[in-house]
Protein backbone atom coordinates (compact mmCIF):
# COMPACT_ATOMS: atom_id res chain seq x y z
CA UNK A 1 0.00 0.00 0.00
CA UNK A 2 2.56 2.43 1.22
CA UNK A 3 5.89 3.01 -0.98
CA UNK A 4 9.27 1.86 0.53
CA UNK A 5 10.37 5.18 1.25
CA UNK A 6 6.75 5.73 3.54
CA UNK A 7 7.51 3.08 5.50
CA UNK A 8 11.13 3.78 5.67
CA UNK A 9 10.10 7.36 7.22
CA UNK A 10 7.33 5.48 9.62
CA UNK A 11 9.55 3.20 10.93
CA UNK A 12 12.46 5.39 11.63
CA UNK A 13 11.22 9.08 11.65
CA UNK A 14 13.49 12.00 11.23
CA UNK A 15 13.25 14.79 13.56
CA UNK A 16 10.63 13.54 15.88
CA UNK A 17 10.33 15.01 18.98
CA UNK A 18 10.00 18.63 21.03
CA UNK A 19 11.95 21.76 20.38
CA UNK A 20 11.85 23.36 23.94
CA UNK A 21 12.85 26.99 23.12
CA UNK A 22 11.38 27.13 19.77
CA UNK A 23 10.91 30.07 17.51
CA UNK A 24 7.56 28.51 16.44
CA UNK A 25 5.22 26.01 17.18
CA UNK A 26 1.99 25.00 14.73
CA UNK A 27 -0.37 22.47 15.50
CA UNK A 28 -2.98 21.37 12.81
CA UNK A 29 -5.48 18.86 11.96
CA UNK A 30 -7.90 17.53 14.71
CA UNK A 31 -8.47 14.39 16.89
CA UNK A 32 -11.62 13.54 15.32
CA UNK A 33 -10.22 12.72 11.96
CA UNK A 34 -7.54 10.87 13.40
CA UNK A 35 -4.65 13.40 12.58
CA UNK A 36 -2.48 16.01 14.13
CA UNK A 37 0.67 17.67 13.75
CA UNK A 38 2.74 19.52 15.58
CA UNK A 39 5.89 21.59 14.52
CA UNK A 40 8.76 22.91 15.92
CA UNK A 41 10.71 25.74 14.47
CA UNK A 42 14.37 27.16 15.33
CA UNK A 43 14.82 30.05 13.31
CA UNK A 44 18.63 31.83 13.59
CA UNK A 45 18.98 35.19 13.02
CA UNK A 46 19.66 35.00 9.35
CA UNK A 47 16.18 33.88 9.45
CA UNK A 48 17.47 30.23 8.16
CA UNK A 49 15.11 27.59 9.81
CA UNK A 50 18.04 25.47 11.62
CA UNK A 51 16.15 23.07 13.11
CA UNK A 52 12.61 21.23 12.95
CA UNK A 53 10.89 18.57 15.14
CA UNK A 54 7.44 17.32 14.56
CA UNK A 55 4.71 15.38 17.00
CA UNK A 56 2.15 13.33 15.13
CA UNK A 57 -0.73 11.69 16.06
CA UNK A 58 -1.88 10.17 13.00
CA UNK A 59 -1.64 6.87 10.60
CA UNK A 60 1.48 6.05 8.97
CA UNK A 61 1.31 8.64 6.13
CA UNK A 62 0.73 11.11 8.13
CA UNK A 63 3.83 10.48 10.33
CA UNK A 64 5.50 9.85 7.47
CA UNK A 65 4.69 13.16 5.67
CA UNK A 66 5.54 15.25 8.81
CA UNK A 67 8.95 13.78 8.98
CA UNK A 68 9.44 14.45 5.33
CA UNK A 69 8.48 17.97 5.49
CA UNK A 70 10.71 18.58 8.62
CA UNK A 71 13.72 17.40 6.45
CA UNK A 72 12.33 19.64 2.78
CA UNK A 73 12.19 22.77 5.21
CA UNK A 74 15.52 22.46 7.42
CA UNK A 75 18.46 24.76 6.36
CA UNK A 76 15.87 27.26 4.33
CA UNK A 77 14.98 30.65 4.86
CA UNK A 78 11.49 31.33 6.15
CA UNK A 79 10.25 32.35 2.55
CA UNK A 80 11.79 29.16 1.13
CA UNK A 81 9.87 27.08 3.63
CA UNK A 82 7.14 28.72 2.51
CA UNK A 83 7.61 27.24 -0.97
CA UNK A 84 7.63 23.62 0.44
CA UNK A 85 4.10 22.16 -0.70
CA UNK A 86 2.32 19.21 -0.02
CA UNK A 87 2.90 17.96 -3.60
CA UNK A 88 6.76 18.12 -3.37
CA UNK A 89 6.28 16.35 0.31
CA UNK A 90 4.18 13.39 -1.29
CA UNK A 91 6.84 13.49 -4.42
CA UNK A 92 10.11 12.87 -1.79
CA UNK A 93 8.57 9.94 -0.51
CA UNK A 94 7.64 8.03 -3.76
CA UNK A 95 4.15 8.94 -3.66
CA UNK A 96 1.43 8.73 -1.40
CA UNK A 97 -2.02 6.39 -2.17
CA UNK A 98 -5.23 8.81 -3.45
CA UNK A 99 -7.03 8.48 -0.24
CA UNK A 100 -3.65 9.51 2.03
CA UNK A 101 -2.89 12.91 -0.10
CA UNK A 102 -4.59 15.20 2.60
CA UNK A 103 -1.96 13.64 4.99
CA UNK A 104 0.83 15.82 2.82
CA UNK A 105 -1.67 18.69 2.94
CA UNK A 106 -1.78 18.83 6.89
CA UNK A 107 1.93 18.63 6.39
CA UNK A 108 2.19 22.02 4.45
CA UNK A 109 -0.20 23.38 6.63
CA UNK A 110 1.57 22.44 9.49
CA UNK A 111 5.03 23.96 8.65
CA UNK A 112 2.62 27.19 8.07
CA UNK A 113 1.14 27.07 11.03
CA UNK A 114 4.92 27.24 13.02
CA UNK A 115 5.81 29.60 10.72
CA UNK A 116 2.70 31.82 11.48
CA UNK A 117 3.64 31.48 15.07
CA UNK A 118 7.41 32.91 14.39
CA UNK A 119 5.71 35.29 12.70
CA UNK A 120 3.53 36.28 15.34
CA UNK A 121 5.82 36.14 18.11
CA UNK A 122 8.55 38.28 16.21
CA UNK A 123 6.14 40.74 14.85
CA UNK A 124 7.66 39.82 11.44
CA UNK A 125 5.47 39.59 8.20
CA UNK A 126 6.41 36.97 5.99
CA UNK A 127 5.06 37.52 2.05
CA UNK A 128 2.57 34.95 1.43
CA UNK A 129 2.11 33.22 5.20
CA UNK A 130 -1.62 33.01 6.00
CA UNK A 131 -2.80 32.44 9.27
CA UNK A 132 -3.38 28.65 9.95
CA UNK A 133 -6.87 27.35 10.15
CA UNK A 134 -7.66 26.69 13.83
CA UNK A 135 -9.69 23.24 13.47
CA UNK A 136 -7.94 21.37 16.35
CA UNK A 137 -10.45 21.58 18.62
CA UNK A 138 -13.67 21.95 16.27
CA UNK A 139 -16.10 19.57 16.72
CA UNK A 140 -17.70 19.61 13.24
CA UNK A 141 -15.90 18.30 10.21
CA UNK A 142 -15.17 20.72 7.28
CA UNK A 143 -14.39 17.53 5.13
CA UNK A 144 -17.13 15.97 3.16
CA UNK B 1 11.92 -7.99 8.26
CA UNK B 2 10.83 -10.85 8.99
CA UNK B 3 8.94 -13.61 6.95
CA UNK B 4 6.69 -15.34 9.66
CA UNK B 5 3.09 -14.53 9.53
CA UNK B 6 1.73 -14.50 13.60
CA UNK B 7 -2.35 -14.36 12.21
CA UNK B 8 -4.50 -12.46 14.82
CA UNK B 9 -7.41 -11.26 12.32
CA UNK B 10 -9.69 -14.18 12.41
CA UNK B 11 -12.73 -12.40 12.40
CA UNK B 12 -11.83 -10.69 9.10
CA UNK B 13 -11.56 -14.42 7.39
CA UNK B 14 -9.78 -17.76 8.43
CA UNK B 15 -7.36 -20.09 7.53
CA UNK B 16 -8.64 -22.67 5.01
CA UNK B 17 -8.68 -26.58 6.81
CA UNK B 18 -5.96 -28.33 5.23
CA UNK B 19 -8.94 -31.41 4.85
CA UNK B 20 -11.24 -28.45 3.32
CA UNK B 21 -9.18 -27.94 0.69
CA UNK B 22 -8.46 -31.58 0.07
CA UNK B 23 -12.44 -31.97 -0.33
CA UNK B 24 -12.04 -29.01 -2.86
CA UNK B 25 -9.48 -29.85 -5.16
CA UNK B 26 -11.34 -33.06 -5.33
CA UNK B 27 -14.38 -31.42 -6.71
CA UNK B 28 -12.53 -29.57 -8.89
CA UNK B 29 -11.33 -32.17 -10.56
CA UNK B 30 -13.00 -34.61 -10.20
CA UNK B 31 -16.90 -32.78 -9.93
CA UNK B 32 -17.07 -30.70 -12.92
CA UNK B 33 -20.30 -31.47 -13.76
CA UNK B 34 -23.38 -29.61 -14.02
CA UNK B 35 -25.35 -30.17 -11.47
CA UNK B 36 -28.73 -29.48 -13.40
CA UNK B 37 -27.46 -31.73 -16.65
CA UNK B 38 -29.14 -35.01 -17.10
CA UNK B 39 -26.35 -37.73 -17.29
CA UNK B 40 -24.90 -38.62 -14.62
CA UNK B 41 -21.35 -36.85 -14.71
CA UNK B 42 -23.25 -34.37 -14.01
CA UNK B 43 -26.01 -35.20 -11.88
CA UNK B 44 -24.20 -37.15 -9.12
CA UNK B 45 -23.10 -33.73 -8.06
CA UNK B 46 -26.28 -32.46 -7.49
CA UNK B 47 -26.48 -35.81 -4.87
CA UNK B 48 -23.02 -34.03 -3.71
CA UNK B 49 -24.59 -31.14 -2.78
CA UNK B 50 -27.67 -32.61 -1.00
CA UNK B 51 -25.05 -34.46 1.02
CA UNK B 52 -23.18 -31.36 2.30
CA UNK B 53 -26.70 -29.47 2.60
CA UNK B 54 -28.01 -31.83 4.63
CA UNK B 55 -24.52 -31.98 6.99
CA UNK B 56 -24.86 -28.17 7.22
CA UNK B 57 -28.45 -28.79 8.21
CA UNK B 58 -27.60 -31.10 10.78
CA UNK B 59 -25.08 -29.37 12.15
CA UNK B 60 -27.37 -26.24 12.71
CA UNK B 61 -29.93 -28.40 14.24
CA UNK B 62 -32.39 -27.62 10.86
CA UNK B 63 -34.21 -29.35 7.93
CA UNK B 64 -31.93 -29.24 4.95
CA UNK B 65 -34.65 -27.76 2.76
CA UNK B 66 -34.63 -24.64 5.46
CA UNK B 67 -30.75 -24.36 3.93
CA UNK B 68 -29.98 -22.08 0.71
CA UNK B 69 -26.56 -21.46 -0.62
CA UNK B 70 -25.19 -18.05 -1.35
CA UNK B 71 -22.22 -16.32 -2.33
CA UNK B 72 -21.43 -15.55 0.92
CA UNK B 73 -23.10 -13.70 4.30
CA UNK B 74 -23.51 -10.17 2.38
CA UNK B 75 -25.62 -11.76 0.11
CA UNK B 76 -27.38 -13.78 2.36
CA UNK B 77 -27.99 -10.54 4.54
CA UNK B 78 -28.91 -8.79 1.63
CA UNK B 79 -31.36 -11.11 0.35
CA UNK B 80 -32.96 -11.59 4.29
CA UNK B 81 -33.40 -7.97 4.15
CA UNK B 82 -34.33 -7.07 1.38
CA UNK B 83 -36.56 -9.92 0.55
CA UNK B 84 -38.25 -9.82 3.54
CA UNK B 85 -39.06 -6.05 3.45
CA UNK B 86 -40.29 -6.24 -0.11
CA UNK B 87 -42.56 -9.45 0.44
CA UNK B 88 -43.85 -7.70 3.70
CA UNK B 89 -44.84 -4.22 2.38
CA UNK B 90 -47.79 -4.60 2.16
CA UNK B 91 -48.36 -5.56 6.10
CA UNK B 92 -46.04 -3.07 7.71
CA UNK B 93 -43.31 -0.45 6.40
CA UNK B 94 -40.80 -0.89 9.54
CA UNK B 95 -37.63 -2.48 10.13
CA UNK B 96 -36.17 -2.53 13.41
CA UNK B 97 -32.16 -3.22 13.34
CA UNK B 98 -29.36 -2.27 15.65
CA UNK B 99 -26.33 0.77 15.35
CA UNK B 100 -23.92 -1.67 15.48
CA UNK B 101 -24.26 -4.06 12.60
CA UNK B 102 -22.56 -5.25 9.67
CA UNK B 103 -22.89 -2.62 6.75
CA UNK B 104 -24.24 -5.86 4.61
CA UNK B 105 -27.06 -5.12 7.04
CA UNK B 106 -26.81 -1.16 7.66
CA UNK B 107 -26.82 -0.70 3.95
CA UNK B 108 -29.21 -3.02 2.82
CA UNK B 109 -31.35 -1.19 5.84
CA UNK B 110 -30.86 2.51 3.66
CA UNK B 111 -31.68 0.12 0.43
CA UNK B 112 -35.14 -0.02 2.07
CA UNK B 113 -35.46 3.84 3.51
CA UNK B 114 -35.05 4.93 0.02
CA UNK B 115 -37.84 2.13 -1.11
CA UNK B 116 -40.06 3.90 1.16
CA UNK B 117 -39.46 1.48 4.08
CA UNK B 118 -38.65 3.39 8.01
CA UNK B 119 -35.86 2.02 9.64
CA UNK B 120 -35.06 2.19 13.72
CA UNK B 121 -31.55 1.84 14.59
CA UNK B 122 -31.64 0.59 18.38
CA UNK B 123 -28.43 1.89 19.72
CA UNK B 124 -26.31 -0.16 22.10
CA UNK B 125 -25.22 0.24 25.88
CA UNK B 126 -21.86 1.20 26.60
CA UNK B 127 -20.64 -2.67 26.93
CA UNK B 128 -21.78 -3.13 23.31
CA UNK B 129 -25.05 -5.41 23.76
CA UNK B 130 -28.06 -4.11 22.51
CA UNK B 131 -30.21 -1.72 24.66
CA UNK B 132 -33.27 -4.27 25.60
CA UNK B 133 -35.61 -1.31 26.57
CA UNK B 134 -34.59 0.58 23.27
CA UNK B 135 -35.60 -2.32 21.59
CA UNK B 136 -38.80 -2.97 23.32
CA UNK B 137 -39.91 0.97 22.45
CA UNK B 138 -38.79 0.76 18.75
CA UNK B 139 -41.47 -2.00 18.15
CA UNK B 140 -44.68 -0.78 16.14
CA UNK B 141 -47.58 -1.63 14.85
CA UNK B 142 -46.59 -2.12 11.53
CA UNK B 143 -43.07 -3.57 12.53
CA UNK B 144 -42.32 -6.49 9.69
CA UNK B 145 -38.73 -7.51 10.29
CA UNK B 146 -36.45 -7.01 12.87
CA UNK B 147 -32.63 -7.82 11.71
CA UNK B 148 -29.71 -7.72 15.14
CA UNK B 149 -26.39 -9.64 14.58
CA UNK B 150 -25.78 -12.52 16.84
CA UNK B 151 -22.36 -11.53 17.47
CA UNK B 152 -20.64 -8.34 16.92
CA UNK B 153 -17.54 -8.89 14.56
CA UNK B 154 -15.55 -6.06 16.28
CA UNK B 155 -15.89 -6.06 19.70
CA UNK B 156 -16.81 -9.92 19.89
CA UNK B 157 -20.13 -8.64 22.04
CA UNK B 158 -23.21 -11.59 21.99
CA UNK B 159 -26.31 -9.94 21.02
CA UNK B 160 -30.09 -11.37 23.35
CA UNK B 161 -31.44 -13.01 20.08
CA UNK B 162 -33.28 -15.86 22.04
CA UNK B 163 -34.56 -12.66 24.56
CA UNK B 164 -35.67 -10.89 20.96
CA UNK B 165 -37.20 -13.72 19.38
CA UNK B 166 -39.17 -14.57 22.80
CA UNK B 167 -40.66 -11.11 22.86
CA UNK B 168 -42.01 -10.68 19.30
CA UNK B 169 -43.35 -14.40 19.48
CA UNK B 170 -47.01 -14.31 18.24
CA UNK B 171 -46.65 -10.10 16.52
CA UNK B 172 -46.09 -11.73 13.14
CA UNK B 173 -42.54 -10.50 12.82
CA UNK B 174 -39.53 -11.88 11.14
CA UNK B 175 -36.40 -11.86 12.79
CA UNK B 176 -33.20 -12.28 11.12
CA UNK B 177 -29.92 -12.52 12.61
CA UNK B 178 -26.41 -11.98 10.98
CA UNK B 179 -24.61 -14.99 12.66
CA UNK B 180 -21.59 -14.57 11.03
CA UNK B 181 -19.36 -14.28 14.37
CA UNK B 182 -21.24 -16.86 16.31
CA UNK B 183 -21.40 -20.00 14.12
CA UNK B 184 -18.42 -22.54 14.54
CA UNK B 185 -17.68 -21.04 17.60
CA UNK B 186 -20.18 -22.83 19.72
CA UNK B 187 -22.99 -25.71 18.88
CA UNK B 188 -25.87 -23.91 17.62
CA UNK B 189 -29.13 -25.10 17.53
CA UNK B 190 -31.03 -22.50 15.22
CA UNK B 191 -34.35 -23.76 16.15
CA UNK B 192 -33.48 -23.37 19.72
CA UNK B 193 -32.59 -20.17 18.78
CA UNK B 194 -35.86 -19.37 17.18
CA UNK B 195 -34.97 -17.05 14.60
CA UNK B 196 -36.93 -17.05 10.99
CA UNK B 197 -33.60 -16.16 9.16
CA UNK B 198 -30.01 -17.13 9.87
CA UNK B 199 -26.70 -15.75 7.86
CA UNK B 200 -23.84 -17.88 7.92
CA UNK B 201 -20.46 -17.31 6.44
CA UNK B 202 -18.05 -19.65 5.10
CA UNK B 203 -14.86 -17.96 5.10
CA UNK B 204 -14.96 -16.98 8.88
CA UNK B 205 -15.33 -20.72 9.95
CA UNK B 206 -11.94 -21.94 8.50
CA UNK B 207 -13.69 -22.46 4.70
CA UNK B 208 -13.59 -20.55 1.73
CA UNK B 209 -14.51 -17.52 0.35
CA UNK B 210 -17.12 -17.08 -2.18
CA UNK B 211 -19.61 -19.31 -0.39
CA UNK B 212 -22.09 -18.77 2.46
CA UNK B 213 -26.19 -19.64 3.42
CA UNK B 214 -29.18 -18.55 4.33
CA UNK B 215 -31.28 -20.36 6.52
CA UNK B 216 -35.10 -19.25 5.99
CA UNK B 217 -37.30 -21.32 8.61
CA UNK B 218 -39.92 -23.32 7.26
CA UNK B 219 -43.20 -21.12 5.59
CA UNK B 220 -41.28 -18.10 5.63
CA UNK B 221 -41.58 -16.56 2.12
CA UNK B 222 -39.45 -13.83 0.73
CA UNK B 223 -39.29 -12.56 -2.60
CA UNK B 224 -36.03 -13.37 -4.28
CA UNK B 225 -32.90 -11.08 -5.09
CA UNK B 226 -31.28 -11.74 -8.09
CA UNK B 227 -33.27 -13.94 -10.95
CA UNK B 228 -32.14 -16.75 -13.42
CA UNK B 229 -32.17 -20.15 -13.48
CA UNK B 230 -34.22 -22.92 -11.18
CA UNK B 231 -31.60 -23.49 -8.76
CA UNK B 232 -31.78 -23.70 -4.93
CA UNK B 233 -35.58 -24.56 -5.23
CA UNK B 234 -36.29 -21.99 -7.68
CA UNK B 235 -34.86 -19.24 -4.78
CA UNK B 236 -31.31 -18.66 -5.44
CA UNK B 237 -30.37 -18.78 -9.30
CA UNK B 238 -26.72 -19.53 -10.48
CA UNK B 239 -24.94 -22.68 -11.42
CA UNK B 240 -23.82 -23.89 -7.95
CA UNK B 241 -20.60 -23.54 -6.63
CA UNK B 242 -20.37 -26.89 -5.68
CA UNK B 243 -16.17 -27.05 -4.35
CA UNK B 244 -17.62 -24.12 -1.67
CA UNK B 245 -20.42 -25.83 -0.64
CA UNK B 246 -18.74 -29.08 -0.28
CA UNK B 247 -15.82 -27.10 1.81
CA UNK B 248 -18.57 -24.73 4.13
CA UNK B 249 -20.65 -28.15 4.87
CA UNK B 250 -16.93 -29.57 5.72
CA UNK B 251 -15.50 -26.73 7.41
CA UNK B 252 -18.31 -26.31 9.90
CA UNK B 253 -18.09 -29.72 10.84
CA UNK B 254 -14.28 -29.76 11.42
CA UNK B 255 -14.95 -26.49 13.37
CA UNK B 256 -17.15 -28.11 15.79
CA UNK B 257 -15.18 -30.96 16.42
CA UNK B 258 -14.67 -30.71 20.17
CA UNK B 259 -15.33 -27.04 20.12
CA UNK B 260 -16.15 -26.62 23.41
CA UNK B 261 -12.50 -27.71 24.32
CA UNK B 262 -11.49 -25.44 21.24
CA UNK B 263 -13.07 -22.36 22.01
CA UNK B 264 -12.09 -23.16 25.80
CA UNK B 265 -8.49 -22.67 25.27
CA UNK B 266 -8.96 -19.66 22.65
CA UNK B 267 -10.85 -18.15 25.80
CA UNK B 268 -7.80 -18.88 28.04
CA UNK B 269 -5.12 -17.08 25.58
CA UNK B 270 -7.48 -14.14 24.68
CA UNK B 271 -8.10 -13.80 28.88
CA UNK B 272 -4.17 -13.96 28.79
CA UNK B 273 -3.83 -11.41 26.47
CA UNK B 274 -6.20 -9.34 28.51
CA UNK B 275 -4.70 -9.36 31.73
CA UNK B 276 -1.07 -8.96 30.97
CA UNK B 277 -2.50 -5.72 28.28
CA UNK B 278 -3.96 -4.29 31.04
CA UNK B 279 -1.10 -5.05 33.45
CA UNK B 280 1.76 -3.93 31.59
CA UNK B 281 0.51 -1.23 28.84
CA UNK B 282 -1.18 2.05 30.68
CA UNK B 283 -4.18 3.88 29.39
CA UNK B 284 -6.27 1.04 27.96
CA UNK B 285 -9.63 0.45 27.53
CA UNK B 286 -11.24 -2.38 26.67
CA UNK B 287 -14.20 -1.80 24.19
CA UNK B 288 -17.39 -4.63 25.07
CA UNK B 289 -18.24 -6.80 27.64
CA UNK B 290 -15.45 -8.84 29.13
CA UNK B 291 -17.78 -11.59 30.09
CA UNK B 292 -20.44 -11.73 27.41
CA UNK B 293 -18.08 -11.81 24.28
CA UNK B 294 -16.99 -14.83 22.20
CA UNK B 295 -13.47 -16.25 23.26
CA UNK B 296 -11.68 -14.90 20.76
CA UNK B 297 -12.24 -11.36 20.74
CA UNK B 298 -10.27 -8.49 22.55
CA UNK B 299 -10.72 -5.19 21.68
CA UNK B 300 -8.45 -2.84 22.69
CA UNK B 301 -8.10 1.05 22.54
CA UNK B 302 -4.83 2.81 23.45
CA UNK B 303 -5.30 6.42 24.31
CA UNK B 304 -2.91 8.36 21.86
CA UNK B 305 -2.48 6.70 19.26
CA UNK B 306 -4.08 5.60 16.02
CA UNK B 307 -4.93 2.46 14.67
CA UNK B 308 -3.58 2.31 11.20
CA UNK B 309 -0.09 3.29 12.50
CA UNK B 310 -0.48 0.32 14.90
CA UNK B 311 -1.24 -2.12 12.66
CA UNK B 312 1.72 -1.13 9.80
CA UNK B 313 4.58 -1.44 12.54
CA UNK B 314 2.67 -4.91 14.07
CA UNK B 315 2.55 -5.76 10.46
CA UNK B 316 6.77 -5.18 10.27
CA UNK B 317 7.25 -8.08 13.22
CA UNK B 318 4.65 -10.55 10.71
CA UNK B 319 1.63 -9.76 12.94
CA UNK B 320 -1.41 -9.54 11.54
CA UNK B 321 -4.85 -7.55 13.13
CA UNK B 322 -7.42 -5.14 12.40
CA UNK B 323 -8.43 -2.04 13.85
CA UNK B 324 -11.78 0.52 13.82
CA UNK B 325 -9.60 3.87 12.97
CA UNK B 326 -10.92 5.86 9.82
CA UNK B 327 -7.83 5.30 7.81
CA UNK B 328 -8.45 1.48 7.98
CA UNK B 329 -12.65 2.31 7.19
CA UNK B 330 -11.66 3.97 4.11
CA UNK B 331 -13.57 7.16 5.77
CA UNK B 332 -13.22 9.92 7.74
CA UNK B 333 -15.28 8.81 10.73
CA UNK B 334 -13.92 5.65 12.82
CA UNK B 335 -15.91 2.68 13.03
CA UNK B 336 -19.46 2.84 13.57
CA UNK B 337 -19.64 0.25 16.40
CA UNK B 338 -17.41 1.88 18.20
CA UNK B 339 -18.68 5.16 18.22
CA UNK B 340 -22.00 3.19 18.79
CA UNK B 341 -20.80 2.02 22.11
CA UNK B 342 -20.22 6.12 23.35
CA UNK B 343 -16.27 5.91 22.49
CA UNK B 344 -14.98 9.57 21.36
CA UNK B 345 -13.30 9.84 18.14
CA UNK B 346 -9.87 10.18 19.08
CA UNK B 347 -10.28 6.85 21.10
CA UNK B 348 -12.26 5.35 18.76
CA UNK B 349 -8.98 5.57 16.29
CA UNK B 350 -6.87 4.03 18.93
CA UNK B 351 -8.36 0.68 18.12
CA UNK B 352 -6.61 -2.80 17.90
CA UNK B 353 -8.70 -5.92 17.56
CA UNK B 354 -7.09 -9.24 18.13
CA UNK B 355 -9.21 -12.55 17.10
CA UNK B 356 -8.01 -15.36 17.76
CA UNK B 357 -8.60 -19.24 16.35
CA UNK B 358 -7.97 -22.71 17.03
CA UNK B 359 -4.68 -22.38 14.96
CA UNK B 360 -2.79 -19.70 17.33
CA UNK B 361 -0.33 -20.66 20.18
CA UNK B 362 0.61 -19.09 23.35
CA UNK B 363 3.72 -18.48 22.22
CA UNK B 364 2.46 -16.37 19.41
CA UNK B 365 0.68 -14.20 22.27
CA UNK B 366 3.70 -14.03 24.04
CA UNK B 367 5.48 -12.78 21.10
CA UNK B 368 2.43 -9.79 20.27
CA UNK B 369 3.08 -8.98 24.10
CA UNK B 370 6.80 -8.85 23.58
CA UNK B 371 6.15 -6.81 21.05
CA UNK B 372 3.19 -4.48 21.53
CA UNK B 373 4.01 -1.98 24.23
CA UNK B 374 7.22 -1.43 22.46
CA UNK B 375 5.34 0.22 19.39
CA UNK B 376 2.68 1.53 21.91
CA UNK B 377 5.32 3.52 23.79
CA UNK B 378 7.34 4.79 20.14
CA UNK B 379 3.87 6.05 18.89
CA UNK B 380 3.16 7.62 21.69
CA UNK B 381 6.79 9.49 22.30
CA UNK B 382 5.16 10.82 18.35
CA UNK B 383 2.09 12.14 19.74
CA UNK B 384 1.44 15.70 20.13
CA UNK B 385 -2.42 14.28 22.47
CA UNK B 386 0.44 12.22 24.75
CA UNK B 387 2.64 15.36 25.20
CA UNK B 388 -0.39 17.61 25.97
CA UNK B 389 -1.51 14.75 28.31
CA UNK B 390 1.70 14.76 30.11
CA UNK B 391 2.44 18.35 30.47
CA UNK B 392 -1.28 19.09 31.44
CA UNK B 393 -0.57 16.15 34.36
CA UNK B 394 2.57 18.06 34.93
CA UNK B 395 0.45 21.22 36.42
Amino acid sequence: MYSKKVMDYFMNPRNMGEIKDASGVGTVGNAKCGDIMRMYLKVNEKGIIEEVKFKTFGCGAAIATSSMATELVVGKTVEEALKVTNKAVAEALDGLPANKVHCSLLAEEAINAALWDYAEKNNIKIDGLKPPKDDIHEDELEEE
Amino acid sequence: MEEKIVYFDNAATTRIHDNVIDEMIDIYKNEYGNPSSVYDFGNRVKTIIERSRKSLADNLGVDAKEIFFTSGATEADNWAILGAARKLKSKGKHIITSTIEHHAVLHAAEQLEKEGFEVTYVPVRADGILNFEEFKKALRDDTILISIMAVNNEIGTIQPIKEIVEYVKGKGILVHTDAVQLIGKMKVDIKDLGVDMLSLSGHKIHGPKGIGALYIRKGVQIENLIFGGGQEKKKRPGTENVAGIVALAKALEITLENVDEKEARILELREYYIDKVLEIIPYVRLNGCRQNRIPGNANFSFNFIEGESMLLALDMYGICASSGSACTSGSLDPSHVLLGIGLPHEIAHGSLRVSISEYNTKEEIDYLLEVLPGIIEKLRNMSPLYEDFLNNKGV
